[in-house]
């Protein structure tokens, strides 16, 4: 294996790593001139339009660099063999991990877009730069299939997030949701390393397969169980899985949007595919059972807890949010319970399973976030009030809202009502007797509590008084100068975004057809 | 043919979002129109085989899950079909006022039409439940847009009702996916198939009552019922005529289609109960809007009590019960859809439907056509001979006389209660204000009365317009016609009902 073969091989990964630091360098030059005055730009509000069309000038270029970057990585992506096994599954291609690759990249994009136009960012090319090494993190993390990999891309994933999180210094809640991110994460990392390094000493590799042919010879011992929890942990944190949530509303409230909405996304996406992918082939002769009349210990019975109970927390809290972005992460909480259902149910069918579900919510979610930002550019804030009379300021974006919002609700015909029917399916059909049909009842139950705060956010949109003009006058005064809330760029992606969560609902076989082909 | 009432409304309600408000109304009527015509024609050109549930479209859906985009229609999806039709076209022609955002609001009408269409015409599990949970957003749009008292209480409650249903039946339908997809039958959500299918008894003894429950708490079953009269108070007329005329049916028609055909034994071991429960409704629906003093609650509360004839019937398991029930499906969507009509145009006009407010102002003179239609729709409520309640419940009745007589003696109170708090509305909202209707001194007692009330009598509502006079006189018409010539429907419908595998030996 020459170093040419593994350039060629890993040649996606490494475009976005020099997207990165072309951007990081665009940013430096031109950021360096105008950073004092972009400074005064967020603090004052008043900037002389020539600065400030030299910072707009730099940020449209980075950002067209930067989704120039995806863009060709994404192709690149297109030109690697079917498969290719590089270091004993540090670096594997194959069509499932390409194609979560290019799911990545696709979400990377739309973040992209939905950081236009925020006026936090003095120094864009810094935090796109950030964004693309994140995004790095995420293809590294789908594309292995080796523990220490698997790691390295945890890390490094979690050190971009970090700091896409804590990137807004005007503001003390993206600090403080920064340190609370970082604190919970470094401490789930410890954990995650601690159970893979339990699990290396028990089998003496790394590799997944040969992880899942070890185990199945050797006998059950308790460390090994010690070794799966700590794992499940880990990744419990980075899905946001109760008891492991309490980061994600802080984060999800106080961190820049664009970086909540990668968060919610791309990141929880890889995240199920690299768990789904330890469980389903290291750990598959621990599975134990979930099933009620047969309840056996493995890590199925532990993802079964988590899944309940993030249901069940995740969508009673949510209830309660007065803040839309809180919300979301609420039921954020519970979306990641109903994903983890496919890997209870296991097999294929539930690895496909998850991964559609998980793959549409991301979707979702980065649309959902994109027209938060844009009302928040708007009028300031984020609160549910912030939407009222949305539909009569921008009918488009509300009617993109209600999208998002019914598909996570799981109303036909969008995306959101076929995954949730592919899920609960799937997991219903695993075992015998249907077994799993506790789990699949707490996940309805919970979904049917769901519709109502969704219902409550639309209700604001639709039915909400506008502002009054003299309140609107108040604040249109200090905002006069900035850039209008959404070009024609966000709101054709947002509609984009809208467009494919009502196609993935009334179409969604080629997706499915495509993932259950491209199953291991 | 009959698929493209799905079409139809489908594609009219994307064009309603395209074009200026002038043409909205123009939009949905064309649409209702077209679709109550090929309902109309499909239904009386005998081109389908009506005794048995047959395919009209079958196109490969999501083949790794076994769906299909499966269509099929028999004698009893046909009546509902034809009465979706009705209802939708009366239901457009009774909002032709609406000015307020009037795009989004026959949009949202014809998502509910085009779902309906849908529900009554799938034979695909999954897809009669994504056509049936459509329905639920849209409805609740309408009243809390468009709505009047208490809008967003009341849409919420009904969106969350319907739900829940929705999520009992979720789990009754990936119950039996799951089962039948292990059986290895050719098409696991098929059914067609599934309707010859034998569950195991286990999964039959459990899964119907949640598939039936979830199906009926659209229908309205007591004691889940209360969605109901506080939905269609707080919905915009033509809300309320879809939902009675509508809506409530696709819970019945879901309930008899799905539930009682997939699981005929859990059937059998809870129509008891069912029964129970329908007549408990029936009473005490009609009980409860004897003392209502909101002219739509009152029709609220009757819709209640008329489901529960439908739920009777059902639960009597025999041909000529559930061959009723299906009519009072349909005789109830037209009668429902009329009373909540008057009531709109009433409202319309006075701004009030207090009873007591409505009695003061002598509304048979200001307002005749309505005050004819009243009559007309108290009749056929009452279940007057001639009129299409008469012709359902009494099929009903004897049906059930056979299966549960001693339902038939409560019922008999019931439908007594009934004449009571329908003559009562009758009378407060149209006939009281002194008018003295006896004899010739009619003129005279007016004279005097017209000094009282001379407030009121003093105002001229605005006539009533054309488009509800076609709308009225359409749904006066149906239940005539179906009251006097009830073989009509009976003769499609009761061949389909007797190939269904449920019925007691």
């Amino acid at each position: 294996m020459s170093y040419l073969d593994l350039l060629k091989l890993a040649s996606p990964e490494a475009i976005v790593v020099l997207t990165a630091l072309v951007v990081l360098a665009i940013g430096l030059t031109t950021g360096q001139r105008t950073v004092a005055t972009a400074v005064s730009v967020a603090e004052t509000r008043k900037p002389a339009s020539d600065a400030f069309d030299t910072t707009a000038t730099a940020s449209a270029l980075c950002s067209f660099v930067a989704a120039l970057g995806l863009v060709l990585s994404a192709s690149a992506i297109f030109m690697l063999p079917q498969h290719a096994v590089l270091f004993h599954g540090m670096l594997v291609i194959s069509p499932l991990n390409s194609l979560f690759k290019i799911i990545s990249l696709a979400l990377a994009f739309f973040t992209i877009i939905v950081a236009r136009g925020d006026r936090f960012l003095p120094n864009r090319g810094e935090y796109l730069g950030m964004i693309l090494l994140g995004t790095v993190g995420l293809m590294l993390l789908v594309g292995s299939e080796e523990l220490l990999m698997i790691f390295i891309g945890l890390e490094l994933t979690g050190l971009s997030l970090y700091i896409l999180t804590a990137f807004d210094k005007s503001d003390i809640r993206s600090a403080e949701a920064g340190l609370k991110y970082f604190l919970f994460g470094s401490t789930a990392s410890a954990f995650t390393l601690f159970g893979l390094s339990l699990i290396y000493g028990m089998t003496g590799t790394t590799s997944l397969a040969d992880i899942g042919q070890k185990l199945s010879a050797a006998s059950v011992s308790p460390l090994l169980f010690v070794g799966i929890v700590m794992t499940l942990v880990g990744f419990g944190f980075k899905v946001a899985a109760a008891p492991f949530h309490l980061w994600a509303p802080d984060a999800y409230q106080g961190a820049p949007i664009p970086s909540a909405a990668f968060i919610a996304s791309g990141s929880k996406v890889a995240s199920f595919v690299v768990l789904g992918k330890i469980v389903l082939v290291g750990f598959a002769p621990d599975a134990g059972s979930a099933a009620w009349h047969a309840l056996i210990a493995g890590w199925a019975p532990v993802l079964a807890v988590l899944a309940a109970l993030s249901i069940v927390i995740g969508n009673l809290v949510a209830l309660v949010q007065k803040n839309v972005r809180r919300l979301l992460a609420y039921s954020a909480v519970a979306h990641a319970g109903y994903t983890l259902l496919g890997l209870v149910a296991g097999g294929r069918d539930g690895f496909s399973a998850t991964l559609f579900y998980t793959t549409i919510y991301a979707f979702t979610l980065v649309g959902a976030f994109g027209v938060v930002g844009v009302v928040r550019r708007e009028t300031g804030g984020d609160d549910l009030q912030n939407f009222a009379g949305l539909r009569t300021r921008s009918p488009l974006l509300a009617g993109c809202m209600a999208v998002f919002m019914l598909s996570l609700a799981g109303l036909p015909p969008l995306a959101g009502f076929f995954g949730k029917f592919y899920l609960f399916s799937v997991a219903l059909r695993a075992g015998d007797n249907q077994g799993l049909l506790w789990l699949i009842a707490i996940a309805l139950l919970g979904s049917f509590i769901s519709l109502y705060y969704y219902l409550i956010v639309l209700k604001v949109i639709f039915l909400g008084l506008v502002p009054s003009e003299a309140e609107r006058g108040k604040t249109s005064a200090s905002i006069e100068m900035l850039p209008p809330p959404a070009d024609f760029l966000q709101k054709s992606s947002l509609s984009v975004l809208a467009g494919i969560v009502l196609l993935l609902g009334v179409i969604p076989a080629p997706f499915v057809a495509w993932l259950i082909a491209s199953m291991p | 043919m009959i698929a493209w009432t799905i079409y139809i409304t489908f594609i009219g309600a994307v064009v309603l979002l395209f074009v200026p408000c002038t043409f909205a109304r123009w939009i949905a009527l064309i649409t209702t129109a077209v679709g109550l015509v090929v309902s109309l024609a499909t239904f009386f050109c005998d081109q389908i085989d009506l005794a048995h549930f047959t395919t009209i479209v079958r196109v490969p859906w999501v083949p790794m899950l076994g769906m299909n985009y499966h269509l099929a229609a028999d004698g009893v999806s046909l009546t509902l079909v034809l009465v979706t039709g009705i209802t939708a076209l009366s239901a457009v022609l009774f909002s032709w006022d609406v000015e307020h955002r009037s795009n989004e609001f026959f949009f949202w009408l014809l998502l509910v039409v085009g779902g309906s269409y849908g529900v009554f015409l799938s034979a695909d599990l999954f897809l009669l439940f994504v056509f049936y949970e459509l329905v639920i957003v849209p409805k609740y749009f309408l009243i809390a847009t468009w709505g009047s008292t208490n809008k967003e209480y009341g849409a919420m409650k009904l969106t969350l009702y319907s739900f829940l249903g929705g999520t009992l039946v979720f789990i009754g339908i990936i119950a039996a996916y799951a089962t039948s997809a292990k059986a290895n039958i050719g098409s696991a959500l098929d059914l067609q198939a599934l309707a010859q299918f034998q569950f195991p008894m286990q999964l039959q003894s459990w899964g119907f009552p949640v598939l039936f429950l979830g199906f009926a708490v659209l229908a309205g079953i007591w004691p889940l019922h209360t969605w109901a009269p506080t939905g269609h108070v707080a919905a915009p007329t033509a809300g309320s005529m879809l939902l009675a005329g509508i809506v409530m049916k696709l819970g019945s028609y879901a309930g008899l289609r799905v539930a009682m055909n997939l699981f005929p034994q859990g059937f059998q071991m809870w129509r008891n109960w069912i029964a129970a429960l329908a007549v408990v409704g029936i009473v005490y629906a009609a009980a409860v809007a004897l003392r209502q003093r909101d002219l739509k609650f009152v029709i609220g509360y009757s819709s209640v009590s008329h489901m529960g004839f439908v739920l009777l019937g059902l639960g009597t398991a025999n041909a000529l019960g559930v061959s009723g029930a299906v009519l009072q499906m349909f005789s109830h969507g037209v009668i429902g859809a009329l009373l909540f009509a008057i009531a709109g145009m009433v409202y319309r006009r006075t701004h009030t439907r207090d009873l007591d407010a409505l009695a003061t102002m002598g509304l048979s003179r200001t307002m005749p056509f309505a005050a004819f239609a009243f009559v007309i729709a108290s009749a056929a409520s009452m279940g007057i001979p001639g009129f299409s309640g008469f012709a359902a419940e009494i099929t009903i009745l004897i049906a059930a006389w056979k299966a549960y007589p001693i339902a038939v003696w409560i019922t008999g109170v019931g439908m007594v209660l009934v004449a009571a708090f329908t003559l009562r509305a009758l009378k407060r909202s149209f006939f009281d204000s002194g008018v003295a209707l006896t004899g010739g001194a009619t003129s005279a007692s007016f004279v005097d009365s017209g000094g009282t009330s001379s407030v009121s009598s003093g105002e001229r509502f605005e006539p009533i317009t054309l488009a509800e006079k076609f709308g009225a006189c359409l749904l006066m018409f149906t239940t005539l016609a179906v009251g006097l010539y009830p073989k009509l429907l009976l003769d499609r419908i009761v061949p389909a009902v007797e190939a269904m595998r449920f019925l007691t030996k």
